[in-house]
């Protein structure tokens, strides 16, 4: 901008990768909600899971993975905020230091030398085998998405033919519940 | 319920004080718990039931709409002149697809309605049966919520969440879906004083800080302007009381958007005329070079603030919303204020008062000068004739006859819709029904019968353009059905006036398509529906037959053939900013419109 005064601001979109926690009555049609308001409003999901967390009061946690600039952070929060069924939003990225999580099955198929180099490497990534058969291992992984990527990432060559992923799990550290 | 339990309908279950009754029963106790008077609807298989509890129910009237977009149009005007929320009724399916456009539109215009929908029965659900449609699926993205009730003891409490949600906090649509053979199961009913929602708590009680820092900034203002919008029509008419109570202290000048006008009076000494791509000369600058903007119950709408980059530059920016999710959404706020208009504006009042606040007097004086001068470039001013009416005289002369009279106007959507908001001056709020947010072409007429409905004795005009009222003219029949003596005020110009507008100003003048080509004889369609039909050729038969359109005590189709190629001026063509308009006598600058701006809409 030469002309001094001109309030155009030109900047390179500023994306941040936020962890959303929405407390919802499990009621019918409550995810479609959340998922519809993503893509109607051209948000991302980078992962999502949901799960009932109290049965006796019928609330259920979805814990949503997404980027954006900090400003479409803010309306996807507030968004999130006005869908009726919603108690409560946070982000643990922002509000409360919190702790991620996820679970991976990854299924390996192969003999010989990258059976065992396969079985060692997931020996070193604590990821534990499920199922085991003369051909194949099936691992359960379980930690921070980006272990489990880079333990995607070393089973590749060894024989990789298959991977369940559940999507990152969230919670605050310390005392306070949500 | 078995057979035996039926027989105890309509006694008292003594331990939670609810009574039996089938589900269509419930839903008609329920319309009369919540005081409801009207419903437009349109029957069919999959309401049948509601239909027949309907026949015999006490204080309630039912309009049968021709369609069922036009009942959930209808339902709007009535919500928007009244302040209550509208009530439709229809079917399953196509019924329920019909309706999609107005819950659209209510959404987007923050009407209260509840709409309930007829559902195939449970058992069919997902079989796609006849007429057979995911309506909360479909009408999700378009509500402020939806339910489809699959247990007879959920309905009652569901039908008054509807209610609360509808007319609560920011006021919108909802959607009941009652499958047949719930509204046909017997059940408990309990009142709408028990139920209380799990979740829902709208926030309407302003933050002290938040107050006492807005008025700080108020006071401190050099070139301060009120914005305000739909949110104070819909916090009720206290809050206009008390918009104008402010407005009169503080001496700031106020321009509103297509859905606040009406909250201030246009006859106030401090009023600049509406904002926006077709708002005036002085309220656009205004805002453009404010050093605070109060933003009452207004989103900060792209027709409202152009090109977003250059959007008062060098105003702070206070938001007064009900909604959260409006602040920062297209503008950053430097204060924002979450709470109910009318509460917020007490309060402003109350602290602006006792602490004795005063205004920079000076600097206020300069502020009103600058704006005098852009006032005195009387840019709503069009060149008259003598021999073909122009649509503005038109509005002006509709104007000047109705004036003094009890007129609610609606319109639809295009270039008749700005002239109308430009021209005609209202006083006070709920007297202005247009579709704002999705500009529904086909909204004016069934507004107009629901605004008739409500208000029997009122004079309730729907401007109209002659390619919009195409879209709903079926209602004609509706208004005749119950005598509702509506006036369609049709602006014809034999183009879809708006496109053709764009089309002259961005596109080479390529009228492609916008041409009304095979228009029908409105006189006599009028006529044949059992109207008054009219017309007028030159301006000066004008005054007489407006004269005589009022005094018909009959729906009247009146059909002003006007000029065919006035363009709707002022404008603030597409990726300009306010201080970038074209004004009326500078047609040629119109052909700048940047490529960026011609890919906005």
């Amino acid at each position: 901008m030469s002309a001094a005064g001109t309030q155009r601001r030109v900047q390179a979109p500023h994306v941040e990768r936020h962890t959303i926690a929405v407390l919802v009555d499990n009621e019918a049609g409550v995810l479609a909600r959340v998922i519809g308001l993503f893509s109607g409003r051209g948000y991302n999901i980078e992962s999502l899971t949901v799960a009932e967390v109290d049965h006796a009061a019928h609330t259920s946690r979805v814990t949503i993975v997404t980027s954006g600039t900090p400003e479409v952070i803010e309306q996807i929060k507030a968004q999130l905020g006005r869908l009726v069924p919603v108690h409560r939003v946070v982000d643990w990225t922002l509000e409360t230091p919190g702790i991620e999580r996820e679970m991976a099955l990854v299924k390996v198929a192969g003999t010989g030398e990258k059976r065992v180099e396969a079985l060692r490497m997931a020996d070193a990534f604590r990821a534990r085998p499920v199922d085991t058969t003369h051909t194949s291992f099936v691992f359960e992984i379980t930690g921070a998405p980006g272990k489990i990527d880079s333990f995607i990432d070393l089973m590749r060559p060894l024989g990789l033919v298959d991977v369940s992923r559940t999507g990152v799990a969230a919670i605050s550290r310390g005392p306070e519940s949500m | 319920m078995d057979r035996d339990g039926s027989a105890l309908a309509g006694a008292k279950v003594a331990e939670t004080g609810a009574v039996e009754m089938s589900g269509a029963e419930m839903v008609i106790r329920a319309l009369q718990d919540h005081g409801v008077e009207h419903i437009f609807g349109y029957p069919g298989g999959a309401v049948l039931p509601i239909y027949d509890a309907l026949f015999s129910a006490d204080g309630l009237e039912h309009i049968l709409v021709r369609h069922e977009q036009g009942a959930v149009h209808a339902a709007e005007g009535y919500a928007r002149s009244t302040g209550k929320p509208g009530v439709v009724v229809v079917t399953s399916g196509p019924g329920a697809t019909n309706a999609v456009t107005g819950l659209t539109d209510a959404l987007m215009d923050s009407i209260p309605l509840v709409v309930i929908t007829g559902q195939v029965a449970t058992h069919l659900i997902g079989n796609d049966a006849f007429q057979e449609c995911d309506t909360v699926g479909i009408t999700r993205p378009c509500t402020k919520h939806n339910w489809l009730v699959k247990d007879i003891a959920d309905l009652a409490r569901v039908l008054h969440e509807a209610f609360q949600i509808a007319s609560t906090g920011r006021p919108g649509p909802v959607v009941v879906d009652i499958p047949k053979d719930i509204q046909f199961k017997k059940g408990p009913y309990i009142g709408p004083d028990s139920v209380r929602h799990r979740t829902y708590r709208p926030k309407t009680d302003p933050e002290l800080a938040q107050i006492v820092k807005a008025v700080d900034l108020m006071a401190s203002a050099k070139r301060p302007v009120f914005y305000t919008g739909g949110g104070i029509i819909n916090a009720g008419p206290e809050a206009s009381e008390l918009l104008r109570e402010l407005v009169k202290l503080t001496d700031f000048p106020i321009t509103s958007t297509l859905m606040g006008l009406g909250a201030f009076p246009a006859s106030g000494r401090q009023w600049l005329g509406m904002l926006g791509m077709h708002g005036t000369f002085e309220a656009n600058n205004a805002m453009h070079d404010a050093d605070l903007i109060i933003c009452l119950g207004a989103r900060f709408d792209d027709r409202v603030t152009g090109r977003i980059d250059q959007f008062a530059p060098g105003a702070k920016k206070i938001h007064l919303d009900i909604d959260a999710s409006q602040i920062n959404k297209n503008v950053r706020i430097d204060l924002p204020i979450i709470a109910d208009a009318a509460k917020a504006l007490r309060e402003i009042l109350h602290f602006w008062k006792t602490q004795r606040r005063k205004v920079d007097q000076n600097a206020l004086s300069e502020w009103w000068k600058t704006i005098e001068a852009w006032r005195a470039r009387k840019c709503l001013e069009f060149r008259n004739s003598d021999a073909v009416i122009k649509p503005q005289y038109a509005i002006d002369r509709l104007y000047a006859l109705t004036r003094d009279r009890d007129v609610y106007i609606t319109t639809e959507v295009g270039q008749h819709q700005m002239w109308a908001a430009q021209r005609f001056k209202f006083e006070a709020p709920n007297r202005w029904m247009t579709s704002g947010g999705l500009g529904t072409m086909g909204y004016g007429l069934p507004a107009a019968v629901g605004v008739q409905v409500a208000h029997p004795d009122s004079l309730v005009i729907d401007i109209a353009g002659e390619a919009s009222v195409q879209m709903t003219m079926q209602e004609m029949s509706t208004a005749v059905q119950y005598e509702l003596p509506i006036k369609i005020f049709i602006l014809n110009n034999r183009y879809m006036g708006m496109v053709r507008q764009w089309q002259q100003l961005l596109h080479g003048g390529r009228y492609s398509h916008s041409y009304s080509e095979a228009l029908p004889d409105f006189v006599k369609l009028a006529e044949a529906y059992g109207c008054v039909g009219m017309c007028a050729d030159t301006p000066s038969e004008l005054d007489a037959k407006i004269m005589e359109m009022i005094a018909v005590r009959r729906p009247v189709l009146f059909d002003v053939r006007v000029d065919p190629k006035e363009n709707c001026y002022p404008m603030m063509p597409s990726g300009a900013a306010h201080n970038e308009m074209i004004l009326c006598d500078a047609e040629e600058e119109a052909a700048t419109v940047s490529d960026e701006g011609k890919m906005l809409l």
